[in-house]
């Protein structure tokens, strides 16, 4: 069991910011994201396009903002848990427990969920029968490429991970390429690759299609894919391939027992805790009257909710408000001489 | 005020006004209609506001722009008539417009 003085769900700007405002206050935070690297939507909706009302910073993208923040909160050594989903919180007395899909266990005074719309998952396909072969025949990413080594691969998808998966397992697969239109997404040269690959046969392209239903018991023998005209083709598939990009699912969050209304946790806008003592919530996953979903408004709600955090963690000590520009303290907590 | 029509995907419809500006998703979500969720807030960034617009409105209402047909690529069983409601802008040439919800947004 990991102890520290706030687990902090989610490594969106919020939750980077969140390591910012406890910092200072020397408290100490680990930060548990589902994907595989800090920065939220920022990095995974749209890491090239432009914001432009981050304060004193006319433009930026979500990916450099991203990285801004990285570098502010690098004095604070914050561990990150990434890959890891938050399943479970359970209460001990003043303080909580925390534990992961990935097994790890956190014990802290204070939660701040910064969760965003909750956390990325693959987008998964809309027929019925697709769930029960999801691990077996059919898969969302690749882990290990050996698997799919001299079968029939169905890939669906018009992005880039759809284009290289097709392109690299051609090497030693036979593949289907489905797409629901004619036109890719994906990158041109890796488009022109798979073109010469289709004339000698290695790769089959079929756009303007859908997929309509699937065959087989335990593992997937066929399956039947639709046009736009109504002609329904069947194709010999071992594999499934299924790349439609993330979605943002509310997940285990609901269960917590906090007061919510819709897909947002309802908090104070006092210091943004939550129906239960120690528990805050910040950024677009909270909800207070006149919330704005905006960055700007989470950095100011995670540095209100880190004073009540400062105050669980630290009981016996007075909490000190200072500012960074004149405060010896902080100045080392910063490692600034 | 134009008049928007909501309809599910098992056939229940709800019309409401919706101020000239707003756009199709907003209506839905200031009047708390089911079906559209909007996770993004409207950015072209995630496909939960993903509606079939009824086909005479087609030709009307204007045309995707290309980031908006790429990201219909990820909406749930997208048709020639899909889009993504955070792109339609309620204008008076768009009274009477209905949109049809699909039977889930992820």
């Amino acid at each position: 069991m990991i102890k520290t003085d706030t687990i902090i769900i989610g490594a969106g700007p919020i939750g980077l910011f969140a390591v910012h405002q406890l910092g200072i206050k020397g408290l100490k935070a680990v930060v548990i994201d589902n994907l595989d690297r800090a920065g939220g939507q920022c990095i995974e909706l749209y890491p090239d396009k432009p914001i432009y009302d981050i304060p004193a910073v006319p433009e930026c993208t979500g990916e450099e903002l991203t990285k801004k923040l990285l570098e502010q909160i690098k004095p604070f050594n914050a561990d990150f848990f990434l890959n890891e989903r938050v399943d479970e919180v359970k209460q001990d007395k003043k303080n909580w427990i925390v534990k992961t899909n990935n097994n790890n266990e956190f014990y802290a005074p204070n939660i701040i969920i910064a969760g965003g719309v909750g956390s990325f998952e693959p987008r998964k396909l809309a027929v019925k029968e697709a769930e029960k072969f999801e691990g077996k025949s059919i898969f969302y990413s690749v882990r290990d490429k050996q698997k799919f080594k001299n079968k029939n691969i169905s890939i669906f998808g018009g992005g880039d991970s759809a284009l290289d998966w097709a392109l690299e397992l051609s090497k030693f697969s036979k593949i289907n390429l489905i797409h629901r239109r004619d036109k890719f997404r994906g990158a041109p040269h890796t488009l022109s690759e798979i073109k010469k690959l289709e004339k000698n046969g290695k790769i089959s392209i079929k756009t303007s299609c859908q997929l309509e239903s699937i065959d087989g018991d335990e593992i997937i023998k066929s399956i039947n894919v639709k046009y736009e005209d109504g002609k329904i083709e069947n194709i010999k598939t071992d594999f499934v391939l299924s790349f439609f990009g993330l979605i943002m699912k509310l997940g285990p969050i609901a269960e917590w027992g906090l007061n919510m209304n819709k897909k947002t946790i309802e908090v104070n806008s006092k210091n943004f805790e939550t129906s239960k003592k120690g528990i805050f919530a910040v950024g677009d996953i909270c909800n207070y009257p006149g919330k704005l979903k905006l960055i700007l408004s989470g950095f100011h709600e995670v540095a209100l909710a880190s004073v009540e955090c400062f105050k669980r963690a630290r009981p016996d000590e007075k909490y000190r408000f200072e500012f960074t520009t004149s405060s010896k303290t902080i100045q080392d907590r910063l490692g600034k001489k | 005020m134009p008049k928007i029509t909501y309809q599910d995907d098992k056939g229940n419809s709800k019309t409401i006004e919706v101020e000239n500006g707003l756009t199709v998703m907003e209506g839905a979500i200031q009047n708390d209609i089911p079906g559209i969720d909007a996770d993004c807030g409207g950015s072209m960034a995630c496909a939960t506001c993903h509606v079939y617009v009824e086909e005479k409105w087609l030709d009307k209402i204007q045309k995707a722009e290309e980031a908006e047909v790429d990201m219909i690529d990820m909406a749930y069983e997208p048709k020639k008539n899909s889009r993504l409601s955070c792109q339609l802008i309620v204008t008076d040439e768009l009274d009477g417009l209905k949109v049809t919800t699909p039977a889930q947004q992820s």
